[in-house]
């Protein structure tokens, strides 16, 4: 395992991005899984294995499987890296965007086991063992998502680059609640920021296909 | 060699003839009573498939083998000397692969770039930054316009920080408003905005051999190609610069800046492409910003109602930049005889401002319409009627009738509602713009032998839709469904083209590609000619199908033309030539605002906006539509919420986050009804305009005078924040 003995690349201003990845490098991403709500003997972290911590990672490069798009990825990272990183700098799935880095503005959604969840804010060790989702996964532009095809059609983009996490949030919203009313779409979106000021046309897409499934239950 | 055509422009209700002299190879521009076939349709963008999946390629989404990343390291200090700069516990770390110096010594605002890194990660690169020692000087500094303007404050610059007055006077307005019956006075102020590009600045800079590629997040491909050619000693042709997909730019990406350049050096030094794309705390700080705004206004009216004095004094401050008057919107909007500005830029130890939508005019028609509301109170006359009274242009007046209509101006304002906490307003603001665009850009259209045509422009897409835009003109202009034509752009190895800003690329570029297309088809008419044994001139094409004018049961279709193409394909260029006379030379528009004020909390919600808007001859509804929703939220979120906070004990912005910097969100979205007033309007052989700025200049504007309306009192400091609600109505 590589070491960085005596330096500290810590020294810079703490953001809770920051303060998750610290934890990981000592505590088998324990802060992490908690957000996440499926690991339960998560315990304060301490330097030496606490009682409860079942391993140990990094702070050098780790190798680990991630299950994406329903194909098996094997790959090498720091502790440290997030899942949005990996999916961009290890594996090249550029789809998910990374624009604030801290959970706030949704352009980094992906599906953790088919629910929407801010790459930015999952490390990539912590994503072992679950289905991980990306727009790459849902369609691509020959063969649509019909969500896709509706956002197309309505004109839900301009820039585009928030356009793949509001896809991949309604898309996970529209799977859980196929005839989601227009109240129900703008709150599934409602951790999505488009600077261009698109969300009209996107509440558009979404109804268009969420009216289509309500028809077809009928 | 030039003929003399006369055409029918404007609108049904208003047509006027007009007569110009065009090259002969100019095809006619589109004018009233034009047969066409897909302009004026509802296209989806032909780029959305590759958006909506995540297939479009971004600058920051571009990887090349070996590619390095890059980081930059910034002041912590709003002004200081830096003595040193140690670069060499950064460059031992592993690997890391090139480290520069990238300051002169001397640094005007917190977030100045100071030193930068190339690493294999992006998380050493960030490692390698905090191993870079610098030696700071802190010097005396000032952030707050208030405290810059004084007597003794601490130098931005040299000697003063305020900067010349930039004035324009017309008529006498200190007599004029002596005699008027009416007159206001009051003064306005709005925040320092930044853009919030959701694609952060940056490039992915390679060198090989004595030429260097630059995939760049930028409005300007030609832009950037010239500065980075004019840094690095290259002949133009040398320095490529390309631009397929940017996410958002809103007039901060022109021009090789500081992190394009220094991505460029990175990979001189480090002999491998580097990538650097800011972090979003970067982008607030350093990468441009709307000056604030201090506007005292004066009006005055005669006792019918009709201004006969506006007189501005104004002052801003765009940090190191300037450009921060906000004049535009007094000189152009409503006709007045004597009307007098005066601006002036202050400078401040923060980030420089750079362009951003509409530059001055959100701020300027912020300050404007609230004193119109004022006077018209004054004058105890409906606010929309004295903006009816005050209009001299008839696009406008058609707009206003049309959007009171639709808005319900008279039963809401006969019936104020109230329940509870929950008040209501209404306002209006007008719109104006001038985008005529320039001469400049060329096109090329080809067509393949598979009958597919294509079109190459070097502009840039900066999110309106200008792939769409280029295809539609061709694809009118040849007689093609538009999936038989595709658009490629963003490349500086396409013929020129200017930045995209400022509402210019349209009326800038299509008349390009009109011009280009007219000529391919008369080379495929030449083709076609024989085939179908007539001249080419008795020829014309639509449907896909190229057929005789007078015998439509003569034709033979696109593709089995193309196939007789002798080679793989051919090709005609076009240009867009200066601008011909035109029916006007500018574009109106209005806004309607709903709002409800909760008086408790002083929340406030925008429940409906209504936006009238022209924009010459409408290519595209549907992409057009997608432009004033993004104008009208991005003004509501400038009435609203936005504000660049800064601490003025530390000199540093507070707030440089997405979630500190608040943005309008899903749920801030109200009802948007937008409505269209086409004008034929010549001026170019498309006679479109651009859509991006005058959908946004009167939002703003429009909110305010609605919150004030429910409030009670003018409301005269953006953003409408709860705090400054609850002193409004009185709450300690």
């Amino acid at each position: 395992m590589k070491s960085r003995k005596g330096k500290d690349p810590g020294k810079r201003a703490l953001s809770r991005r920051s303060f998750l990845k610290g934890a990981a490098l000592t505590s088998a991403g324990a802060v992490a899984a908690a957000t996440l709500g499926h690991l339960d003997r998560a315990q304060a972290a301490e330097p030496a294995l606490p009682e409860g911590v079942a391993e140990q990672l990094g702070p050098g490069p780790v190798a680990i499987d991630l299950k994406i798009n329903g194909v098996s990825r094997h790959l090498a990272v720091e502790p440290r890296v997030t899942l949005l990183r990996a999916l961009r700098e290890d594996l090249g799935m550029t789809g998910a965007k990374l624009v604030c880095d801290r959970g706030a503005c949704g352009a980094c959604t992906v599906h953790l086991d088919g629910a929407p969840v801010t790459a930015c804010m999952i490390l990539a060790v912590d994503a072992r063992g679950h289905e991980i989702t990306t727009i790459e996964g849902l369609g691509e532009p020959g063969r649509m998502h019909p969500l896709q095809e509706a956002f197309v059609d309505t004109d839900a983009m301009q820039c585009g680059f928030c356009t793949p996490g509001m896809v991949m949030s309604l898309a996970a919203a529209l799977k859980q609640n196929p005839a989601a009313d227009l109240d129900a779409i703008r709150h599934s979106v409602a951790g999505n920021i488009c600077r261009c000021g698109t969300y009209p046309h996107v509440f558009a897409a979404a109804l268009r296909v969420a009216r289509a499934a309500a028809k077809g239950n009928t | 060699m030039s003929r003399r055509v006369t055409l029918n422009l404007g609108i049904p209700e208003a047509p006027r003839e007009i007569t110009v002299v065009l090259p002969d190879d100019e095809p006619v521009p589109w004018q009233l009573g034009h047969n066409f076939a897909i302009v004026g349709q509802e296209t989806p963008r032909v780029d959305g498939p590759a958006k909506a999946t995540g297939a479009a390629h971004y600058t920051y989404d571009i990887a090349l083998p070996g590619m390095l990343y890059g980081a930059i390291l910034r002041s912590p200090y709003p002004r200081a000397r830096v003595r040193g700069v140690d670069l060499s516990a950064a460059r031992r770390l592993a690997g890391v692969r090139a480290a520069l110096k990238v300051t002169d010594g001397e640094i005007r605002f917190a977030g100045q770039e100071v030193a930068a890194v190339a690493a294999v990660s992006s998380d050493i690169a960030a490692d390698a930054l905090g191993l870079i020692k610098v030696d700071y000087e802190p010097l005396p500094f000032v952030v707050d316009m208030e405290s810059a303007a004084a007597a003794g404050a601490p130098s931005v610059f040299s000697g003063s920080n305020v900067g010349k007055p930039s004035a324009s006077n017309r008529g006498d307005v200190e007599h004029a408003l002596a005699g008027a019956a009416h007159r206001i006075e009051a003064t306005y102020s709005t925040p320092v905005q930044t853009h919030v590009s959701l694609e952060t600045h940056g490039a992915l800079a390679h060198f090989d051999g004595g030429a260097l590629t630059v995939w760049c997040s930028t409005q300007g491909v030609f832009t950037v190609r010239d500065d980075l050619a004019v840094l690095f000693n290259l002949p133009p042709d040398k320095v490529r610069v390309i631009s397929e997909y940017l996410g958002g730019g809103f007039g901060s990406k022109f021009g090789a800046s500081p992190e394009i350049a220094i991505a460029a050096r990175l990979a001189k030094e480090s002999g491998a492409p580097v990538k650097v794309m800011l972090p979003r705390g970067d982008e607030h700080l350093a990468t441009g910003n709307r000056p604030n705004s201090e506007q005292k206004v004066r009006f005055g009216s005669d006792s019918a109602g009709k201004l006969v004095a506006i007189d501005l004094v104004q002052r801003g401050s765009g940090g190191i930049g300037g450009g921060a008057g906000s004049s535009g919107p007094f000189k152009m909007v409503y006709p007045c005889p004597n009307v007098r500005t005066e601006e002036r830029n202050i400078y401040t130890n923060a980030g420089p401002s750079s362009p951003m939508r509409a530059p001055g005019w959100p701020q300027g028609m912020f300050g404007l319409e609230m004193a119109m509301d004022e006077m018209a109170r004054k004058i105890g006359m409906d606010r929309l009627e004295f903006r009816r009274l005050n209009n001299d242009n008839p696009i406008r007046a058609i707009e206003l009738e049309l959007g009171a209509r639709s808005f319900g101006w008279s039963e809401k304002s006969a019936a104020k509602i109230s329940t509870g906490p929950m008040r209501r307003g209404i306002g209006v603001a007008c719109a104006a713009w001038h985008a005529l665009g320039f001469s400049g850009p060329e096109a090329l259209a080809i067509a393949h032998r598979d009958g597919r045509v294509e079109i190459r422009c070097g502009t840039q897409d900066i999110g309106t839709g200008t792939r769409t835009a280029l295809a539609i003109v061709a694809a009118e202009e040849l007689g093609l469904p538009i999936a038989m034509v595709s658009s490629e752009i963003g490349d500086t190895r396409y013929p020129f083209s200017l930045p995209s800003g400022g509402s210019m690329s349209s009326p800038s570029n299509t008349p390009a590609v009109r011009q280009a297309a007219a000529h391919l088809k008369d080379k495929l008419f030449k083709i076609a000619a024989p085939m179908l044994g007539a001249e080419p001139a008795d020829l014309e094409a639509r449907d896909a199908v190229i057929r005789v004018r007078f015998d439509p049961s003569r034709k033979a279709a696109f593709k089995d033309v193309c196939r007789r193409i002798p080679g793989d394909s051919i090709s005609a260029g076009g240009e867009r030539i200066p601008n011909y006379a035109a029916y006007r030379p500018d574009q109106a528009g209005c806004q309607f605002a709903e709002v409800e004020v909760d008086t408790e909390t002083g929340v406030v919600r925008v429940l409906r906006v209504v936006a009238v808007h022209d924009a010459g001859t409408m290519l595209d509804p549907l992409t057009s539509r997608s432009q004033i929703n993004g104008g009208v939220l991005m003004g509501i979120g400038y009435a609203l919420f936005e504000t660049r906070r800064m601490d003025p004990q530390l000199g540093l912005m507070v707030n440089p986050t997405m979630d500190d910097y608040k943005l309008v969100g899903p749920l801030d979205v109200p009802q948007i009804d937008v409505m269209f007033v086409e004008v034929l309007n010549g001026g170019t052989n498309t006679g479109v305009l651009g859509i991006g700025e005058v959908a946004h200049v009167a939002s703003a504007a429009a909110v305010a005078c609605a919150v004030s309306d429910a409030v009670g009192a003018p409301l005269r400091e953006l953003p409408l924040t709860p705090d400054r609600i609850l002193a409004a109505l009185g709450h300690p």
